[in-house]
């Protein structure tokens, strides 16, 4: 799994369809099933990550899988060991499904052609976090009932956002109509061979979409000014309690997180009724477990 | 193709296991059904109501999906990738008796999954295995507390137990 730009949207559907199934697994009083029973899943996160990282971690156990998390801060890499030694060294180990998050794009394609085990991308670099797309389009699925005709507005730092991109796709393929809101400066240059529409304006676009996404504004990606100063940001581009009075009232609210809270939305919108961003993280495990089980069930019929 | 059961014989087979079932329940014991998916699931839906019936209280029906605990995920027997579906067992099924039902038993594996399926619910009182058709060929040590139709074919062939509700007619034919 290491993009939905490659997925059709039967593939997608079947992922969600999939993940359906395993939504039970989290709510009742034995939470595994045993699917993955013997299988060793690596968490190969070259970046910070508190909720893709954990969400992944649980849906391994939960299907019965063994974890072994690797951080790089306090990994051999400090010492210069590079990416493919350590996913070599790891594999020599015995593994079967290696999770991997990095700052490069592409990265996980690489690790994909140079080790046996199974590859999913939990995030590289700008390029896509399917995973994140598929629980969103399956949480608004799980809402709405389907994406077909719906509009959605992908707000913020578009830019350098792969949460935009993989929704982008995910979206798309399901029949959604995606807009893309913010300051030219993070608005991506070749914006228009995507399929996507465009807005720079917040105001003009809340009243119309059923969905909307808050990126974070990402500090450590961002280099340079790409806007004034953040209260003007927020003043443009922020989800405030008087914007969300202009849009429809079952409009959804999401984030992927985690939320600078006051900045690309105000607390209480984070926290109010139209928010489904605890939900979002509640599918995310139910997701992620159909993702590992469907790559392992690849890797099984592939051998 | 040769079909070794008609509708009224299917309807007949139900009814035997409707009363052999009642007959061998204490009757202060709560019962329910749960049928695993998919055809189980049908025959489930049909004993429960006609449990309901004859006993004057409501059976509950439940539906379960054993491809989580399947034993050849990791070693494929053929070419289908198994559909995970959901399972849909709206009651507590600790202290009931719970007829597990589906449409034929021939090697076993499909009850021991669905025995642990079960047991990562709930704790029931008894599990009770009913059967349309019990084929000869186990593969473990499992037998059908209340089977319909006892049949020996060989095992190239298939046993295609089809429906009204999922396959528009009630027959049961060998392939």
């Amino acid at each position: 799994m290491l993009g939905l730009h490659e997925l059709s949207a039967e593939e997608i559907t079947h992922i969600l369809d999939t993940a359906k199934g395993f939504e039970q697994i989290s709510t009742r009083s034995v939470k595994k099933a045993p699917p993955l029973r013997g299988k060793v899943v690596v968490n190969l996160f070259f970046e910070d990550s508190t909720r893709t990282r954990n969400s992944f971690a649980l849906a391994a156990s939960r299907l019965s899988a063994d974890v072994i998390e690797f951080t790089e801060k306090v990994s051999s890499v400090s010492k210069g060991e590079t990416l493919l030694d350590t996913a070599k060294n790891l594999e020599a180990m015995g593994i079967d499904i290696v999770v991997i998050r990095h700052s490069a794009g592409g990265v996980p394609r690489l690790l994909s052609r140079n080790i046996n085990a199974c590859v999913v991308n939990a995030g590289d670099g700008f390029c896509e976090h399917p995973t994140q797309g598929l629980l969103d389009v399956y949480t608004i699925r799980k809402i709405k009932g389907t994406l077909e005709g719906l509009k959605i507005a992908i707000v913020g730092d578009i830019a350098h956002s792969r949460v935009a991109r993989s929704d982008m796709w995910a979206m798309s393929k399901l029949g959604a109509e995606v807009i893309f809101v913010g300051p030219p400066t993070l608005i991506p240059g070749q914006v228009d061979k995507l399929p996507v529409k465009v807005s720079y304006c917040l105001d003009e676009v809340i009243e119309k979409v059923d969905v909307i996404n808050m990126l974070r504004i990402q500090f450590e990606r961002l280099g340079g000014n790409p806007f004034p100063s953040v209260r003007e940001y927020s003043h443009y581009f922020g989800l405030t309690v008087e914007r969300m009075k202009k849009a429809k009232p079952d409009i959804l609210v999401m984030h992927p997180g985690p939320i600078n809270r006051g900045l690309e939305m105000e607390s209480e919108v984070a926290d109010g009724s139209n928010s489904v961003i605890l939900e979002q993280v509640k599918n995310g495990l139910a997701v992620r477990m159909a993702v590992l089980f469907l790559v392992n069930q690849a890797a099984a019929q592939g051998e | 193709m040769k079909v070794i059961l008609d509708s009224r014989q299917i309807k007949r087979i139900l009814e035997d296991l409707t009363g052999r079932i009642i007959s061998g329940t204490s009757p202060e014991l709560d019962i329910a059904v749960v049928g695993i998916r998919s055809r189980g699931e049908i025959l489930a839906q049909r004993l429960s109501a006609r449990l309901s019936e004859k006993l004057g209280k409501d059976v509950p029906c439940g539906t379960l999906d054993i491809t989580l605990y399947r034993d050849d995920l990791n070693s494929p027997q053929g070419n289908d990738q198994p559909q995970v579906r959901t399972t849909e067992i709206g009651f507590d099924i600790d202290d009931k008796v719970i007829i597990l039902v589906d449409d034929v038993l021939y090697t076993g594996r499909s009850a021991r999954a669905a025995m642990d399926a079960l047991i990562d619910l709930g704790r029931p009182k008894a599990i009770k295995l009913a059967v349309l058709v019990d084929r000869v060929g186990r593969e473990l040590p499992i037998q059908a507390d209340y089977a319909g139709y006892k049949t020996d074919v060989a095992p190239g062939k298939l046993v295609q137990v089809n429906l009204i509700e999922s396959d528009g007619k009630d027959e049961v034919v060998i392939e």
